[in-house]
């Protein structure tokens, strides 16, 4: 049985439409990335996803429950983490922990264990006793992700998890999803990180209100759409790398050209491919060498975007 | 030394003209406020609630109350048939002045000895109270005067006597009538805003959101919040009422435990303000402002600074739609004039009405949801 159902959804405000009949489906243990510019709706369907916003039409059926008829029940079964820190700055770790777990109505008897299992879980011990408005932004993140375990749902939601902490914690977060992956826990996370986004099992983008792709990492980079038939996506290095990428850009054969840190990506017709060397190193790039790569997700989110921009 | 200032100045612009409903609030209340207000305040008393018992009844006496009504200070509201009616009318705070003519008001007049009437007045309004007394020995003088003219030989005193006595604050001190008033504009200004504050921070904070994701029940979450409020909005009202009592030295003279308990229909009308305030405001700045809407009529038109019977009929309606309008008259009735279950009873209907009807509209408009 699908964990997440959505079919046709759609969610107007006034004459603007958020979210355009948007359709996909997540499975049991899925790590779903629901990626997509800024405003392009993708907090809207976390929300009506969760029961916070009323779908104007379609319908999202999660772990069994009609989000729309059976908000509650939804509520009930879900864990939600927003994308701005929402526990209380006045309470402490465990305070924090423990109003969740009564809110959630965990059994008396089974209390107090399910908050120490959540506060092992995310590793939190250590700062028990102290005011959330004390903690950093990583162990604030943690106290969130804790306080939205602690009932044990089987799908969690997090907007934006790891925006605004350091490098190390979200890695250290990250393996924390992996973990309760592993025991069965399914995740629909938002990020803007490419790095990210390849750590899921699959993804979803969403372009300016509409679902454009969904599927794992690897479907995705071999989509047609982002790698088109007579062409092929090369690594280009040389002197002078931005100079280069506007020359490059001018070829007649080659489609896209964007800087990747000390290299520049580009996507040329078969027919070209051979020449670009050459051509490089004529127009005084010197050092130019060249190898065939794979798109990156960054690419193909580039590519899709641009396609729907010249449409 | 000022470089940079017309920067500043302009990017102040912006915030301001962005933010319309902030902006709408901060130019259309005080607008609302001076035209309402600007009729309320008035230090001239007008139109004060009379009753009259009438025991003579002819000619005479009539003439006597026509007196009284074309000064415009008395509006003769009621005519009852006893001593007792004439009381109740007044502990029960329908009339603040209750005149009773003699049946023999009319002898007295015609075979030339001294006529007298008594006016009751109530106290509780110094101000009000003192100069009714002024008004009345001025009718008593005017129309002792106006026998004279038409009389031969002098008379040896007066032939018109009024008999005023001040019930209640006999000493007229105006502490005595602005503390317990300002008992109640503080109990609603605590809870309102504590009220309106304490939803407003967690919509602000974000935490509400994410309590309304979790399973807790609406009306849970609802009562969860109004619970603590109403219970340090009441040790507010002991609080001050308190001091109001050690400190100011005004006593109750009625019973503190129907104090109490007619407080609570106030409180939950200021709750269900509070309530609404949050339903309306999306962060503290705006349930600040919103909350001016309840408070400053709670001041001005409620009775509190003028009396509410001096007004223009339109400004006087709508003192009568605020809550601490009947509040006021309920502490006013326990502390000063020392009433009981039954005199206040119409008020305290009126304002359990109210309190309910608050409460029950703020909570329809308070949901789980985003929409």
């Amino acid at each position: 049985m699908a964990v997440i159902e959505v079919d046709n959804l759609t969610r107007r405000f006034g004459n603007f439409t958020a979210v355009d009949s948007i359709s996909f489906a997540i499975e049991q243990g899925d790590i779903f990335g629901f990626l997509g510019p800024n405003g392009s709706g993708k907090s809207t369907v976390i929300r009506m996803l969760c029961g916070l916003l009323r779908p104007t039409s379609g319908r999202a059926v999660i772990l069994g429950h009609d989000v729309a008829r059976e908000a509650e029940a939804v509520k009930r079964s879900i864990g939600y983490m927003s994308q701005q820190f929402s526990l209380y700055n006045d309470l402490t770790v465990f305070e924090n922990i423990s109003f969740y777990a009564r809110i959630y109505g965990i059994p008396r008897d089974r209390i107090s264990d399910a908050i120490e299992e959540s506060i092992r879980t995310v590793g939190i011990a250590p700062y028990r006793k102290r005011l959330a408005r004390h903690l950093s932004g990583g162990w604030k993140q943690r106290l969130a992700l804790a306080c939205a375990l602690v009932h044990r749902p089987k799908l969690l939601f997090l907007d934006e998890p790891t925006a605004g902490i350091d490098p190390v914690a979200r890695r250290d977060l990250w393996n924390l999803l992996f973990d309760l992956s592993g025991r069965g826990v399914t995740f629909f996370v938002t990020t803007h990180y490419m790095d990210e986004a390849e750590r899921c099992s699959r993804i979803g983008y969403i372009y300016f209100s509409k679902l454009i792709v969904c599927g794992s990492p690897n479907e995705l980079k071999q989509l047609p759409e982002v790698t088109p038939k007579d062409t092929v996506r090369l690594e280009l290095r040389c002197d002078r790398l931005s100079a280069a990428m506007r020359y490059a850009s001018t070829l007649p054969y080659v489609r896209d050209a964007t800087i990747f840190g000390d290299s520049m990506h580009v996507l040329v017709d078969v027919s070209g491919a051979g020449n670009l060397v050459e051509a490089m190193e004529s127009a005084g790039f010197g050092n130019a060498t060249m190898a065939s790569i794979d798109p990156s997700l960054e690419d193909v989110f580039v590519t899709l975007t641009r396609n729907r921009e010249a449409a | 030394m000022f470089r940079g200032l017309f920067s500043v100045i302009y990017k102040e612009i912006f915030h301001i003209t962005r933010d319309t409903r902030t902006l709408f609030l901060m130019f259309l209340i005080p607008a609302m406020d001076m035209i309402i207000f600007g009729y309320a305040i008035d230090l001239e008393v007008r139109n004060i609630a009379t009753a009259v018992y009438n025991m003579d009844g002819r000619q005479e006496s009539r003439e006597l109350l026509d007196m009284f009504a074309n000064t415009g200070f008395f509006r003769i509201k009621e005519l009852v048939h006893s001593e007792a009616e004439l009381n109740a009318a007044i502990m029960q705070g329908r009339v603040k002045t209750a005149i009773k003519i003699p049946p023999d008001y009319t002898d007295q007049l015609v075979k030339g000895g001294s006529a007298t009437f008594q006016v009751l007045l109530d106290g509780t309004d110094g101000t009000v109270a003192m100069q009714a007394l002024q008004v009345v020995n001025a009718i008593a003088l005017q129309k002792s005067l106006h026998v004279i003219t038409q009389t031969i030989q002098t008379p040896e005193k007066l032939p018109v006597e009024a008999r005023p006595r001040v019930l209640f604050n006999p000493d007229m001190k105006t502490p005595n009538f602005m503390i317990p008033g300002l008992v109640v504009v503080t109990m609603q200004q605590v809870t309102l805003m504590l009220t309106a504050l304490s939803i407003v921070r967690e919509k602000e904070q974000g935490t509400l959101e994410q309590l309304m994701v979790t399973p807790v029940a609406r009306l849970a979450l609802m009562l969860g919040k109004l619970l603590p409020c109403a219970v340090i909005g009441f040790a507010e009202t002991v609080l001050v009422t308190i001091i109001m009592v050690a400190w100011f030295h005004v006593p109750i003279t009625g019973s503190p435990v129907l104090l109490a308990f007619y407080s609570l229909p106030f409180l939950f009308a200021a709750l269900g303000m509070g309530l609404l305030t949050s339903t309306i405001a999306n962060n503290q700045m705006q349930a600040v402002q919103l909350a001016f809407i309840f408070i400053l009529p709670s001041v001005l038109l409620s009775g509190f600074m003028f009396p509410q019977e001096s007004m223009p009929t339109v400004i006087y309606w709508l003192g009568q739609l605020i809550p601490a309008t009947y509040f006021i008259r309920i502490m006013r009735g326990i502390v000063l004039r020392g009433a009981g279950v039954w005199d206040l009873l119409p008020q305290a209907a009126i304002l359990t009405v109210m309190g309910v009807t608050l409460l029950t509209l703020a909570a329809s408009r308070f949901h789980k949801t985003l929409d």
